[in-house]
């Protein structure tokens, strides 16, 4: 069973809400630049320029998301040898370590989250711009995942941070963050604002353009 | 438990919005005015709010994103876990976390010795990330919190209190305690089977700070707060 949404969203009847306290506002079309009287933040009815910005940083969190893979992450300096891992190697070789409960963690963490995150936001992005009226719910709560488990992905970065400090063992064994780490932090970072910048009331607008 | 909240349809053509900024005529208007209606932060729906039982939430007829809540704790007892959360902070930052043994070297580090160890090895941007996510976010958040919460409880008025309330919003997301203790664990583990490792009083310290946060923030959402904030027109 369904029927068509007759109850208004705030924006539908002219009502603005404060993005930063969520005070419900009226204001005057020739207001320019509204203040909110609560909390003094901009108002806006919408993020501003959301899908502009969330692509542009979507995009760059996507090109560095390729040396981020491809470089090394970390260096290990031993007596006799130098070993370059990158982000997957690292996890394989934690696998044959027999740490496997530990692999799956820092694979979960380091890869599947950042891809995960560029595919979905880029799907968000393309449905709300195609004005998608295509279950909203799921798309929300699909947002609502991804606001959640972007910071996840810092694990690996503290990983190094520790690893890094601590073993300073003069020449037995010595470990230090290599290039990759650094994209690695910026595709992290990057992500997270791009979901930010992002508007899940965009999701639901196409539905109250399509009653209203 | 939550609770579906909704508005009739015909409702919004005599809901009290006359004025502009703000709602409805004067302090009382606008009390009134936001004691009956809510806008969801996610989705944009308008909708009237409901009395929850204590420990119940209202979540959003469309979309279910989390509205609010009806809390049992008084923020009192959030302003004391803060507390002890500030002080096992400064613990879990003055202490090292573990230390390491291998051939005769010990080795041991806090914090702030390993951001500046990454600074000193040419990964200054890696150095900041982890300084700003792990020690200053968390440091500027907790201790804002903590005012705040003072400020309300002895009935003080402060110009600045919207600021920090919005200040502790906007770095809420960057404080990565909880991320930063699952690096610690990970750490251990990649080097157990190498090293002898020694657990410092750090550690002990940020497992107490992990569940006196996650305590605290099961008292209190900061966005609860803006409803006692007056209004200046
Ligand atoms: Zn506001
Ligand atoms: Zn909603």
């Amino acid at each position: 069973m369904s029927r068509p949404h007759a109850i208004p969203s705030a924006a539908a009847i002219g009502l603005h809400t404060c993005h930063a306290c969520g005070l419900v506002l009226r204001v005057p079309p020739q207001l320019r630049q509204a203040r909110c009287p609560r909390c003094h933040a901009g108002v806006h009815l919408r993020k501003p320029d959301s899908i502009t910005r969330t692509w542009a940083l979507l995009i760059a969190a996507a090109i560095l998301f390729i040396p981020a893979n491809l470089l090394t992450i970390m260096e290990t300096h031993s007596l006799n040898s130098t070993q370059r891992d990158t982000i997957l190697s690292g996890v394989v070789s934690l696998w044959n370590g027999g740490s496997w409960p530990l692999a799956m963690l820092v694979f979960f963490a380091s890869i599947v989250v950042p891809m995960v995150k560029l595919i979905s936001l880029t799907f968000l992005l393309l449905s709300v711009q195609r004005g998608s009226t295509w279950r909203p719910l799921e798309r929300a709560r699909l947002y609502r995942l991804l606001e959640f488990i972007g910071r996840w992905s810092m694990l690996d970065i503290y990983v190094i941070t520790l690893l890094s400090a601590l073993v300073q063992l003069q020449s037995f064994a010595s470990v230090s963050a290599g290039p990759g780490s650094i994209a690695f932090g910026a595709v992290v970072v990057l992500t997270m604002l791009a979901a930010m910048t992002f508007d899940p009331r965009l999701i639901w607008d196409a539905l109250d353009q399509g009653h209203g | 438990m939550s609770t579906n909240v909704s508005i009739d349809a015909k409702d919004h053509d005599r809901s009290p919005h006359p004025s502009p900024l703000p709602l409805g005529e004067g302090e009382q208007g606008f009390r009134s005015f936001h004691n009956s209606v809510i806008v969801c932060h996610e989705c944009d729906q308008l909708q009237r709010k409901i009395a929850l039982p204590p420990g119940g939430a209202a979540t959003c007829c469309r979309c279910s994103a989390l509205l609010y809540r009806n809390r049992r704790a008084t923020p009192a007892s959030s302003l004391a876990l803060l507390l002890a959360a500030a002080i096992m902070f400064v613990l879990a930052n003055a202490f090292p976390i573990f230390s390491l043994e291998m051939h005769g070297i010990r080795n041991a580090t806090t914090l702030f010795g390993a951001v500046q160890a990454l600074w000193h090895k040419d990964m200054p941007l890696i150095s900041a990330l982890v300084l700003f996510t792990t020690i200053l976010a968390p440091a500027v958040e907790l201790s804002t919190f903590i005012g705040v919460l003072s400020l309300l409880h002895f009935r003080r008025g402060c110009q600045a209190l919207p600021w920090l309330l919005r200040l502790i919003l906007v770095l809420e997301p960057w404080s990565m305690i909880e991320v930063f203790m699952l690096g610690v664990l990970v750490s251990l583990v990649k080097l157990w089977h190498m090293m002898n490792i020694v657990p410092g009083i750090a550690l002990w310290a940020y497992a107490a700070l992990m569940v006196l946060l996650a305590a605290a923030t099961a008292t209190l959402d900061a966005r609860e707060l803006w409803d006692r904030i007056p209004l200046r027109a």
